[in-house]
């Protein structure tokens, strides 16, 4: 039975590593074997080559000895008698597609065709990687599918999606169906918005670009996981471990589809089909089953999650359209709206407050003013959402938290689009979501769902307001504003040395077994996504959790930021890899990073100073290095002098390196960031009594080596060459 | 009637076709073997009991009859204490054959490694790699005669070394088991110390506390299971290659009409390896040609046939109880022996026929046998005169007739193997074995290794103990003659998955394997430590031997290396089944018991004598349930589905 697949998959292997073959000698026929390959933005190289083998591929005559490698690695079809053992066999003709087909893919970048075309993504660069890392991370991606071939009909693929995108999933498309159709091409028939915001990824038409999926898993391993390129065997087994995909074959498997399942298998990812193929249910190279087929379409979702070993618990929210994170990225054009709150255009606000027990009535949702039906198509109305919460453990300073929670809430409704907090909300709904009977109550259903599900523990009772009537919205939004302000003013006040305890960050560590994030008033997680204060109600909220609250005891160093008890726990949760940190020093044991850090921080010793640069900048940077370069060496929980990775919010904290000068040392970052924190930037040179320091500041307008930067810090006259020697 | 009797006799003999053919015609032709020497002969109900005394000429005493607990020898030794010295002396023999052929083994490689045994090369670089490593070797920039030259050294050195350090590959057992040693004084020091110091105790008026010898015993056979042998495989596997996956045939329909038949008896691998080498030289198939001959076939028996079964795919004429039948089909051209297991009724019986018998080792001789020398230093030169003695005896034969009966086979698993076949190149491991065990589709393991014994139906233990496990999902793996008993009953290729319980056949199906799988000779026993005891570092099914749901059995047992085996598995924690004959200290019952729950209080295995092969697959499967249900996994569980939490606590 397995015998059948080994023999399919063999076969396949054979075919794609010859395609290989031909297709780079073809390159190097028209360009010659020096001719530059990569895939775009990656610090990576091939990645699932590079991972695997150690190998960097950067020129076509790279690649001859990784074709050798995989011939080397082709084994004999079994026979029909007396076969000699195949699962070894199999899973190396499994690697063997994959360096073939990573090959193939990107010799298309070389000499075409453009795996960019149409629908076609082609290859995720490290910014992708990075930014859906973290969702990766904590959980609100919890793994991805990797689809092959094409639904019977349109209406299956499209129902298939969105089931894995209720579930949180990413799915990763690739491969079609014997008579030329993908599933990606289903979708974008009805309509459905694909790309990474949607989690609907079409990579290609063809089974090759599942080498996309891979690349992604791969380089997982590399950036958050911290394993040296080369080191196979842990590659591998981090992926089967930590990255919870799986192969979903939804119409016939052929012999190339079979090559490439294997080469999945080696990472632990095993293979659910609808077909009846053979199965191969022992366990071993993957946590449970290898191959299980026969599946229905309407089990095959909920029957991959299982064989992964994986668990994905959805909270269920009485609303007519679906729900999932996954529809957080779906856009919501103007033609396509049926009423719109806020943008500038009408009032709108949300406001969260807490309330006594007794004053709270749980799933009370009222609509004061008109609804949904009371207008017509393209309508606009002001937008109030009250929302008042009750609970023993819940505080005033979770407020903001839960609050800011509202954004994700709303928009993972199918159909409904939310951006921005507080008083600059904006938010459509589509005709569709109308259509399908959204109703403004809606969003009050789906806050007090999620609250009560993500915040249970903190949260007893919900009750929402929906409020559309002008004067009664206008009136409420000057309350709260008010309370904003209050808020503000309480977390502004907040010191690194006001507090004696700080919070852990371990959210990673499904990642990153090793990294730590301390998390301090004055430092936020180097994601971005969590502050001081996220790590105080998250551990109201789970006491077990990854954010714990650590005592400081006593300061080592206050200049640098050491405190003995931070010392002690971080020795204790970095497997002993840690045993002190500075948490304001960027040259003396800086704090590690997992690999999801919004920015890297890196010194530049000509310039005296430090540059930042922005994952979101993909070009050279005065170090030598591209942020996808940077990035490898800074992620995976190690402690490297002269970088570290930090969220945005650190860059204007009063503890940005402080322990070498601070803000004063920055001498370079990317012009889209320094527009983006300006106003938090010229704040903190008014503190620092350079008024015009942003304008010192080098971007890559003026400078992209260091002796540019040199060069303009001179000219500008930046206060960083007055200060005594970093290093 | 007469006629009838003797064939009904014959089919007690053996269930193996081949064989009772071949007696049959020796019958009519008059020729005496051990199948018929064994119905004149009755075993001496003394010595076979262990009650008989004779290391010192006060005696020989007879420690036997009613009243034998109060009996004593002259000097007043104790039934127990004279069972266990015999048991003692038996085991020493049998770790001293083991031992001596790694001994040898590493003075080829040293040989090798100073490039003065030129026909030999390094086969396996990265099988030496590995052993360096395990010896703490370091490789750095080192040519690889250099790290084999410091290897054999090593290897050498554990043969004689008088410091009270455990033997270097001690330290691959699971830690506990190697805490255990250390607590009980069993971990051996030197290889030869041990074997002497157990001839030392068991002389007479010297150890008299017959628990104190047995830990010695076990001490002396760890000597060989962690020294001696295991160097012995690996040594080999440097030389001569790690085995892999390759069809061979077994029994003696592999024998061939037309070409010179060279069989190849004993244990050894250097002098056949060398004439598996010579036999493909186009000179000597040419020569062949030339007188008469289509070709040159070579076929092994014994473990010699495992030797080169394992790593040239030469096909296996048959185990211990074919070498007097393999010359009475009359087309074996030479049948060549080095060491152990190869008996004098050869010569007896090649005078009837024209087969040449040529013994080969400095250490063993046969009274008017033909003797060729072996010598490592110019082994090619022997092996091209030894072919050609054989080619230059195909013109001598007279009537032939071989048997039809053969069967396909894989051999070939060497625990690197396993390891590779269970995830591949990038994904070898022990893991998926672990995990299948602990989720129930395979119960257990069983290890069926060692003899035959003409004192039993030849073959039917072996073959009915091997099916019964593999129908109750009991993953089994064989070496020595038990293997080419599986082999020759078609046990060994893929297809008799279809035999084996869902569970099994489910796995077996995976990797394309047959449930039963071949590891090697009687010295690869080792391999089987080395798989226990990276099952244990895989984890999931305990932390020592002695907690895994696996067995050692050997049905049809015969000799002292079969002894010796089995102490050094049970010291090493297993519980181990001896079937066929009984124990050879049977006369003793405290002992016999001792054996038993003793041992298993002490080291955690046992050594247990069962005649009967149904109640040893019985005793089998119990075994393994009972150290499911200590390791928890004698039920099923639940799938375990991982939330972001719980991967947050995984290591890797």
């Amino acid at each position: 039975m397995s015998k059948i697949i080994a023999t399919s998959a063999i076969k396949g292997a054979h075919t794609i590593v010859g395609k290989a073959e031909a297709k780079l000698k073809e390159a190097i026929d028209a360009k010659g074997p020096n001719e530059t390959v990569e895939f775009p933005n990656t610090g990576y190289y091939l990645p699932v080559i590079y991972g695997i083998t150690g190998i960097k591929i950067e020129k076509l005559s790279d690649m001859e000895q990784i074709i050798k490698m995989a011939k080397d690695l082709l084994p004999e079809v079994p026979s029909e008698h007396l076969w000699l053992p195949y699962l070894g066999n199999t899973l190396d003709a499994g690697i063997a597609t994959l360096f073939a087909e990573e090959i193939i893919e990107a010799l298309n970048y070389v000499i075409g065709p453009s795996p960019v075309y149409d629908i076609w993504l082609g290859a995720a660069d490290d910014v992708i990687m990075r930014e859906r890392g973290i969702e990766f991370v904590d959980g609100s991606a919890p793994g991805f599918a990797a689809v092959v071939g094409a639904a019977p009909d349109n209406e299956t693929a499209v129902k298939l999606a969105r089931q894995m995108q209720e579930k949180s999933l990413y799915v990763f498309l690739a491969g079609q169906s014997p008579e030329g159709k993908t599933m990606a091409e289903q979708l974008a028939e009805e309509g459905v918005q694909l790309g990474w915001d949607t989690r609907l990824v079409p990579f290609s038409k063809d089974i090759y670009g599942h080498i996309y999926s891979l690349g992604f898993a791969t380089r997982a391993a590399m950036a958050f996981g911290g394993v040296t390129p080369g080191d196979y065997k842990r590659i591998l087994l981090y992926n089967k471990n930590r990255i919870f995909a799986f192969v979903m074959a939804i119409d016939e498997v052929d012999e190339e589809k079979y090559a490439t399942a294997a080469g999945a298998i080696s990472y632990g990812f095993p293979a659910i089909a609808h077909t009846s193929i053979p199965q191969i249910l022992p366990t071993g190279v993957c946590t449970y089953e290898h191959v299980v087929s026969n599946v229905s379409f309407d089990e095959i979702v909920q029957k991959s999650i299982e064989v992964r070993g994986l668990k994905i618990v959805i909270t269920e929210i009485p609303i007519p359209v679906a729900y999932g994170p996954a529809f957080e990225g779906e856009r919501i054009r103007k033609e396509d709206t049926y009423l719109e709150f806020g943008g500038q255009k009408t009032v709108a606000f949300e406001w969260l407050t807490m309330k006594e027990i007794k004053e709270v009535e749980d799933g009370k949702i009222e609509v004061i003013g008109k609804n949904i039906d009371d207008v017509e198509e393209h309508s606009r109305l002001p937008l109030g959402v009250v929302v008042s919460v009750a609970g023993r453990k819940m505080q005033e300073d979770f407020e903001s938290i839960l609050e800011r929670q509202l954004h994700h809430f709303i928009n993972g409704a199918e159909g409904v689009w939310h951006m921005g907090q507080r008083d600059i909300i904006w938010v459509r709904i589509s005709k569709a979501a109308k259509e399908k009977g959204f109703k403004l109550e809606h969003f009050g259903e789906i806050i007090h769902a999620k609250i009560l599900a993500d915040y249970g523990s903190i949260v007893d009772k919900v009750q929402v307001t929906i409020y559309t009537d002008e004067a009664k919205v206008k009136e409420l939004e000057e309350k709260a504003r008010a309370a904003y302000r209050v808020r503000d003013d309480r977390v502004a006040g907040m010191t690194d040395e006001s507090i004696d305890i700080y919070y852990s960050c371990t959210l990673c560590q499904s990642f990153a077994p090793n990294h730590v994030c301390v998390i301090t008033p004055q430092r936020l997680g180097l994601c971005g996504a969590y502050n001081w204060l996220d790590g105080k109600a998250a551990y109201e909220i789970n006491p077990t959790g990854a954010n714990q609250p650590i005592v400081k005891g006593e300061t080592l160093d206050s200049v640098k930021g050491q405190w003995k008890g931070i010392n002690e726990f971080l020795y204790a949760k970095s497997n002993q890899n840690i045993g002190k940190m500075n948490a304001y020093s960027i040259l003396e044991d800086p704090m590690t990073s997992c690999g999801c850090f919004e920015c890297i921080v890196a010194i530049l010793p000509l310039a005296n100073g430090v540059m930042v640069v922005d994952r979101e900048f993909a070009d050279m940077t005065p170090c030598g290095m591209k942020f996808s370069t940077l990035a490898g060496t800074v992620g995976g929980g190690a402690q490297v002098s002269g970088f570290i990775g930090v969220g945005k919010q650190y860059l204007v904290s009063e503890k940005f390196i402080s322990a070498e000068g601070g803000l004063k040392r920055l001498v370079w970052m990317p012009k889209a960031l320094k527009e983006q924190i300006r106003s938090y930037l010229q704040k903190r040179a008014e503190a620092i009594g350079e008024p015009d320091f942003i304008d010192k500041i080098a971007d890559e307008t003026v400078a992209t080596t260091e002796e540019e930067v040199l060069a303009f810090m001179e000219k500008a006259g930046h206060p960083a060459l007055a200060m005594e020697p970093m290093i | 009637m007469a006629d009838k009797a003797e064939k009904k006799k014959a089919v007690e003999k053996s269930i193996d076709p081949a064989v009772l053919e071949v007696l049959e015609k020796a019958t009519a032709a008059g020729i005496s073997t051990m199948f018929s020497r064994v119905d004149e002969m009755k075993p001496c109900p003394i010595g076979a009991a262990g009650e008989c005394c004779k290391i010192c000429s006060m005696g020989p005493c007879r420690i036997t009859g009613k009243d034998k607990e109060n009996k004593t020898g002259i000097c007043g030794a104790t039934l127990d204490t004279v069972a266990a010295r015999n048991f003692a002396r038996a085991v020493c023999a049998g770790a001293s054959s083991h031992s001596d052929h790694g001994r040898d083994i590493a003075l080829t490689l040293l040989a090798v490694a100073k490039g003065e045994a030129k026909d030999y090369q390094i086969k396996d670089e990265i099988k030496l790699h590995e052993v360096a490593r395990l010896m703490n070797i370091s490789t750095e920039g080192k040519t690889k005669e250099k790290i084999a030259e410091e290897v054999a050294l090593k290897a050498l050195n554990n043969f004689g070394k008088q410091d009270s350090e455990p033997l270097t590959y001690v330290s691959r057992a699971p830690k506990k088991r190697q805490e255990l040693w250390k607590k009980l004084g069993l971990a051996p020091r030197g290889i030869d110390r041990e074997v002497v110091e157990t001839l030392h105790r068991t002389h007479a008026g010297t150890d008299q506390d017959a628990e104190h010898i047995l830990d010695q015993v076990m001490r002396t056979a760890l000597g060989s299971g962690w020294g001696g042998s295991m160097l012995a495989t690996d040594l080999s596997d440097i030389l001569f290659g790690t085995p892999h996956p390759l069809r061979a045939k077994a029994n003696l329909g592999v024998l061939k009409k037309d070409e010179v038949n060279i069989i190849l008896h004993g244990h050894e691998p250097t002098l056949s390896e060398m004439i598996v080498a010579a036999s493909r030289e186009q000179d000597m198939i040419d020569y062949a040609k030339s007188k008469g001959a289509k070709g040159i076939n070579l076929a092994g028996i014994c473990c010699t046939a495992n030797e080169i079964l394992m790593r040239q795919g030469v096909s296996v004429a048959g185990n211990v109880l074919h070498q007097e039948l393999a010359i009475i089909t009359g087309a074996v051209d030479a049948m060549v022996v080095d060491v152990q297991c190869v008996f004098q009724s050869l010569a007896k019986i090649a005078e009837s026929y024209h087969t040449l018998l040529i013994t080969t080792s400095a250490k063993a001789k046969i009274k008017g046998v033909t003797h060729v020398q072996f010598d490592e230093h110019r082994p090619m030169e022997i092996a091209k005169e030894i072919v050609k003695m054989a080619i230059d005896n195909f013109s001598n034969r007279k009537e032939v007739s071989i048997p039809s009966f053969s069967n396909d086979l894989i051999a070939g698993f060497s625990h690197e193997y396993i390891r590779y076949m269970l995830g591949g190149k990038y994904r070898a491991s022990f893991r998926p074995l672990n995990d299948n065990i602990i989720n129930g589709r395979i119960l257990g393991a069983a290890a069926i290794v060692g003899c035959n014994n003409p004192r039993v139906v030849h073959d039917k233990a072996i073959i009915h103990i091997a099916k019964e496990l593999i129908k109750n999902n009991v993953l089994v793996v064989v070496t020595g003659c038990s293997a080419h008993a599986s082999g020759k009953a078609g046990l060994l290729a893929p297809e008799t998955m279809e035999h084996a319980g869902e569970g099994l056949k489910e796995v077996c199906e995976a990797v394309g394997i047959s449930p039963i799988i071949h590891v090697g000779s009687c010295v690869d026993n080792s391999r089987i430590l080395t798989i226990l005891s990276e099952v244990v570092e895989e984890g999931g099914l305990g932390d020592d031997i002695s907690d895994l749901p696996a067995v050692g059995i050997c049905p049809e047992w015969y000799c002292e290396k079969a002894l010796e085996i089995a102490v050094y598995c049970v010291a090493s924690g297993a519980y181990v089944l001896f079937g066929g004959v009984d124990s050879p200290v049977s006369g003793c019952e405290p002992l016999v018991k001792y054996m038993i729950d003793g041992w298993e209080a002490k080291v955690g295995g046992k050594l247990e004598f069962e005649p009967d092969a149904q109640k040893i697959v019985e005793k089998t499967l119990e075994h393994i349930q009972k150290k499911r249900k200590a390791l928890k996994i004698d039920k099923a569980k639940e799938r375990i589905l991982y939330d972001m939490e719980s991967r947050r606590e995984l290591s890797v």
